[in-house]
Formats: structure tokens, sequence, C-alpha cells
């Protein structure tokens, strides 16, 4: 309904800017994917060796000749061989925006990125996070929003308004990388009485001092980031996980020193859940050899420290209490932009290990080849147990139209 | 006494070889400073190139882009440019973010459309390829008259063209070169011609600016820059459209807060 009424907010807006436009340019593209389970399942009803997977999608533009008004448009669709759930539309960005003088509004979905960190940013709270995409917190929902910015010499301060929440995809009973329980998605609970319409405001500042690039933030409206209780009246398909959205007070900060090769990173948040006020933070550096004996080959090294200090009995999905990064980038500069990173996340006290490796390079002019491996191996971490049996390698092929 | 005279005969010769090394460096400053006025007062400038790689195998890589540029303001700083690219299509969207200094370190974000990300960047990284091209990353925001020490070596004919020829030796740090010779037309004061040496002192790479053409204010611009490199035989062409002055863009379009909503 709320929806609906933004959409004829921003078609109401679109005519003022539409005298001198430059026409509308979508660009289709399709993704085939296949993911591959070396293991066999821990769980009855998962799938076999081969998970397939289409993404059909693009990316529309369209901006008026004096620039001041965009439309972006991402229709995201995918379709998955084994996982019913993990087959689902969304738009990844669906907005009109428009500048004046010093403002800038945007309304409709879209998407935001906070923090400087590698590994994880616990000050990137705006979107939720598609993790039956991908189980790295890098791909995320769409989120319909009203943003208002303003650009000034005292810096960028950023005000949204988020009237719609989006919840969390979790793989279905046939899927991996899920817990032993099946979570039901229908039966999600909110803390905030007006559920996924209960609304969250945020606001941002970011501003840049020589070397230093600084953002602080404030949010209030409901975690993004679900607690997932086990239900105990389960009927007829045995015990089934609840994902409890909980409220969420949070202020934070995110900080970069550049100096020469050396990138100094700091993210923290003091967040507020269910009468829990708690600290999460990471902070690392990253370090990169340009133009490795003339090659053009940059290395960088990453090193980063994850830590969050809330009970763990009342910790949702959040396995980064006191867990040490390291990681590597290799960028060949070449005519294909071939890039490497591989990192590894290690838990201190149970010396569970995440390790990932992600490989792209473009073959001819419209198409890209992606690869990722992904292992876990938990040494008795309850949390990381579940996928022990689930390590697996996704090979994407992007075309462009 | 003798052994006085000698000394003060040798001062004076010291000095007047001081003096004609130093001319020839005054003139080659000169010389450069001359091109560089004739863009003074430009103010913004917006352009869509068209970047074509190819090897010696005859494969080509075609790379679309546009950058906005804002022209310098105060001592120590150099221009502003906005780099953003078009195709191929799996980097549609990325945009670069240059803060030009004279002899510090350029301040540099990058934009990454898929994450929504900006993110500074190193920029200490000067000679290595920019986006897999012939031109390094110095060849591009190393334009400004501060960056270079400069010798006159000689005016001659090039191409039918006469030419102050001066070396430019790189003042600021990691430069991937120990000079470059630059060919500055004697009409209209442009650069036509860089022959970039390496670090040995071997010839690596030559850039030929050409199909110059004069905008309206008095501002040059080449349509047409061919790089090669005479190590791998590989050659970067960069081709321009037309050039537009005047743009409504001021400091704001140059942030890295802007980069998000291009």
């Amino acid at each position: 309904m709320r929806c609906t009424r933004i959409i004829a907010v921003a078609a109401a807006l679109l005519p003022c800017a539409a005298a001198d436009a430059r026409g509308f340019d979508f660009r289709p593209e399709i993704t085939l994917e296949a993911r591959l389970f070396p293991d066999d399942p821990a769980l009855p009803g998962q799938h076999d060796t081969l998970q397939g997977g289409i993404v059909i999608g693009g990316d529309g533009r369209w901006r008026s000749s004096d620039r001041n008004s965009r439309v972006l448009l991402e229709p995201y669709l995918r379709l998955d061989s084994e996982d019913p759930e993990r087959t689902y539309f969304d738009f990844r960005e669906l907005s009109f925006a428009r500048e004046f003088d010093n403002w800038d509004l945007l309304l409709g979905v879209s998407q935001v990125f906070w923090g400087v960190a590698e590994s994880r940013n616990v000050v990137d709270v705006i979107n939720q996070f598609d993790t039956i995409e991908d189980v790295d917190e890098g791909e995320k929902l769409g989120q319909p929003m009203v943003r208002l910015s303003r650009r000034d010499d005292w810096g960028t301060m950023e005000f949204f308004y988020l009237p719609y929440f989006r919840e969390r995809l979790f793989a279905g009973a046939d899927g991996r990388l899920r817990f032993g329980a099946v979570v039901d998605t229908n039966a999600a609970r909110y803390e905030r009485s007006g559920e996924e319409w209960a609304g969250d405001v945020a606001l941002r500042y970011s501003n840049r001092f020589g070397g230093i690039d600084l953002g602080l933030h404030a949010f209030y409206g409901t975690s993004r980031n679900p607690l997932l209780e086990t239900d105990t009246e389960a009927d007829t398909a045995g015990t089934r996980l609840i994902p409890l959205y909980q409220r969420l007070r949070q202020t934070g900060l995110d900080l970069q020193y550049t100096t020469g090769p050396w990138l100094w990173k700091a993210e923290a948040v003091v967040a507020r859940i269910n009468g829990d006020t708690f600290l999460s933070g990471v902070g690392g550096l990253e370090y990169t050899f340009f133009d490795m004996a003339g090659k053009g080959i940059d290395i960088g090294i990453i090193g980063e420290y994850l830590y969050d200090n809330r009970d763990p009995l009342r910790t949702p999905i959040n396995i980064f209490d006191n867990e040490v990064f390291v990681g590597t980038r290799v960028t060949l500069n070449d005519a294909q932009d071939t890039e490497l990173l591989a990192g590894a996340i290690v838990d201190d006290a149970t010396g569970a290990v995440q390790g990932s490796i992600e490989f792209q390079r473009r073959l001819g002019d419209r198409m890209l080849l992606e690869l990722e491996a992904r292992s876990f191996s938990s040494s008795g971490d309850v949390l990381l147990q579940p996928f022990d049996r689930d390590d697996h390698v996704t090979l994407r092929l992007v075309a462009y139209f | 006494m003798y052994a006085l005279r000698g000394a003060v005969i040798l001062t004076v010769l010291l000095s007047s070889l001081a003096t004609h090394a130093q001319s020839d460096q005054e003139r080659g400053f000169a010389i450069a400073e001359r091109s560089d006025l004739t863009d003074q007062g430009f103010g913004s400038s917006t352009v869509e190139l068209t970047m074509t790689l190819s090897d010696p195998s005859g494969r080509t890589t075609t790379r679309e882009l546009r950058i906005d540029t804002l022209e310098k303001e105060g001592e120590g700083n150099g221009d502003k440019s906005l780099t953003i690219f078009y195709s191929p299509p799996d980097v549609d969207g990325t945009a670069l973010l240059s803060h030009a200094r004279i002899l510090d370190s350029d301040n540099q974000w990058l934009y990454l459309p898929a994450l929504r990300r900006v993110k500074r960047i190193s920029s200490s990284n000067k000679s290595g390829p920019f986006v897999g091209s012939e031109f390094a990353f110095e060849d591009l925001t190393s334009g400004e008259l501060g960056k270079y020490e400069y010798t006159y070596l000689e005016t001659r004919t090039v191409d039918g063209m006469e030419m102050d020829v001066l070396e430019c030796v790189p003042r600021y740090e990691r430069s991937g070169y120990s000079r470059l010779n630059c060919y500055y037309d004697t009409e209209v004061y442009q650069t036509r011609k860089i022959e970039f040496f390496d670090r040995g002192g071997q010839l690596l790479k030559t850039l030929k600016l050409e199909d110059y053409r004069e905008y309206p204010g008095g501002f040059w611009r080449p349509h047409l820059q061919t790089m090669t490199n005479h190590l791998t035989g590989k050659v970067t062409t960069i081709a321009a459209g037309e050039y537009e002055f005047d743009v409504d863009l001021d400091n704001r379009d140059f942030e890295p807060s802007a980069l998000d909503r291009l």
C-alpha cells in the first residue's frame, strides 16, 4: 500500500525533469550458475552435489540532460534447480532521485553501503543481506526508502526513512548451508508492533580531512539480523526455527586513514537490543605492493580483527565475536580486469575457520567469469558446525546484452 | 697570491657554468609554463572518450568513459577529475575520483557500483597501468606544471612542425620514469609528443597527441592520443569526442559522497 504511494509520488516528480530526457537505457544480463558441494549432505532432505541457478536481471538507467534527475532500475529474478526458497524475485534498485542545489532526494527501492573494512561491515545496517544468494554479506536485498541528503562545506548529512522491512531469506529443507532445523520464514515475529511496516530512521554524517575519511551514524528501527528461536510447539514437521526481528538502537562510526600504500581501518557500533547494550567492531589494515616487478600486478595484504561482546546465548546468526581475518587481493590490471581475493576468518577461541577464494576475469567483451570457493571447518564451534559438510565451489558466467 | 687569483678565476668559471645550466632550466620552465598558461581559466570540462587497448597479436579491448574535470584552485593543488566507465559492461558505472596534488600524494576514491561502495584507495600507485592500458596512473594525473624539473634541450622540426624539446624529470615520489622528453609546438604551445624513459634510462613508451582543436576561450584539446609501449609492442589509443566547457559542476560534485549518485 505504502509502496504504491511512494511510486505515485515518484511518478508525480518525474515530468518536471522529463522535458529534456536522454532516453532510458536498459542492459539485460543473464547469469548461469553452478554450485558444487563435494561432500554428502549432513541433513536428510538436502540436495546432492550440484545446485544449478539462473539469474535474469539487468541495469536500467535514465538521466536528465542537466544531470539533476535520475532513475535507476535493477530487477533480479533468481531460479534455483534444487531449493524453492532460492527461487525469488527482487528489485535490487527501483529509484528516482533529484538534486536541488545542495540537496538530493531519493525515493524508491535502493541500496546503501556504509563501512571501510573488508571482512565484515558492522556499521552497514540499512539493507537486508541476501544471504541465500551468498553466505558472505556481499549481496543485498533492495530497501524501500526516502533518502534526503545535503552536501556542504562541512560534510555530507543524510537522513533515511525506511518504511518497509525486508525479511531475511533462508535456505529451505532441500537446501545446503542451513541449520539443523529449517527456518520458517512465514512465522517470522517482530518485537515492534508495526511489524514490517513499523518503519526505521537513520542519520549519517560523512566527511574527509586530509588522509582521513570519517562516517558517523545513528539508527533506530528493526535489526536486519534476526534471532532464530527454536519452536517448541511444532505440530507436524518436527522442530523449526522462527526468526525474531528485534528492536535496534545503534550509533557508530567508520574511519579510514590512508597514507602511502597503507590503509588503516576501523568500524565500531554501540547497539542496544532487548535491554542488552553491546559493542561490535572491526579494525585492521591493508597494505598494497603496487606494480610488482614492473608487471603491473598489485598485491594487497589485509589483516583485520573482529570483536563483538554480546551475550552468545542471545546472539542472532553472528559468529564474529573474537575473530581474526587475513586475506590477500591480487589485481592483474590487465585488459580482462582479472582479480583474485582470498581470505580466512579464524575464531580465536574455538579455532573454527571459514576460508574463501574469489576469482573473476572478463571473457571477450560481454562475458564475465566468476569462480568462488568456500570452506567451513568448525572444530566443534556450535554455530559453524551445521556448515561443516557444505564446502562448495560456485562457477558463474554472466552474459551482458 | 697566484693561488688566490686562480681560485677567483675558478669561481668565475664555475658560476658562469652554473648560469648557463640555469638558463637551460629557466628556458625549459618558461616553455612548460607558457604551455600551462594556455589552459588557465578553463573552469570545468566534460568529455566522452573511447580507449582502445591492442596487443601485437591484434586483440583489442574497448573501454568507453567520461571524464569531468574541475580546474585547480590554490597552491599545491592540481585539478579534480571524475572518470566514469560505461563499458565493458561488467565495469559499467565504476568511477574514479581524483584530487590531484602537486608533490603530495593525490587523493583518490573508487566507486564500485555493484556494492554501492565508495572506497578511498591508495594513490601511491604511480607506475602501474591504468585499467590494463599502456597509460600509467602518473601519465593521467601528472599534467601539472610543478610535478617536473625542466631542462631545455633543443628546438627542431618534428613531423613538419617546429617543436621545443624539454627534458622533464619527475619531482614526485615513486615515479616509474627516470625522465621524459616533452615536445611542445612553438605556435600554440601544446604538448605534441612525450617519450618516457624507464628507471634504467631506456626508452619505454612514446605518447603522441594529435588532432588538436581550439575551443572558445582559446583552449586546445587533443582528440587522439596514442601510447606505444616499445618493450611489449602494445598500443593504447584514446579518442575524444567534443569537449564541453563551463559545465555546471562545482566542488561538491567532486566529493566522494557524490559518487553514489552518478
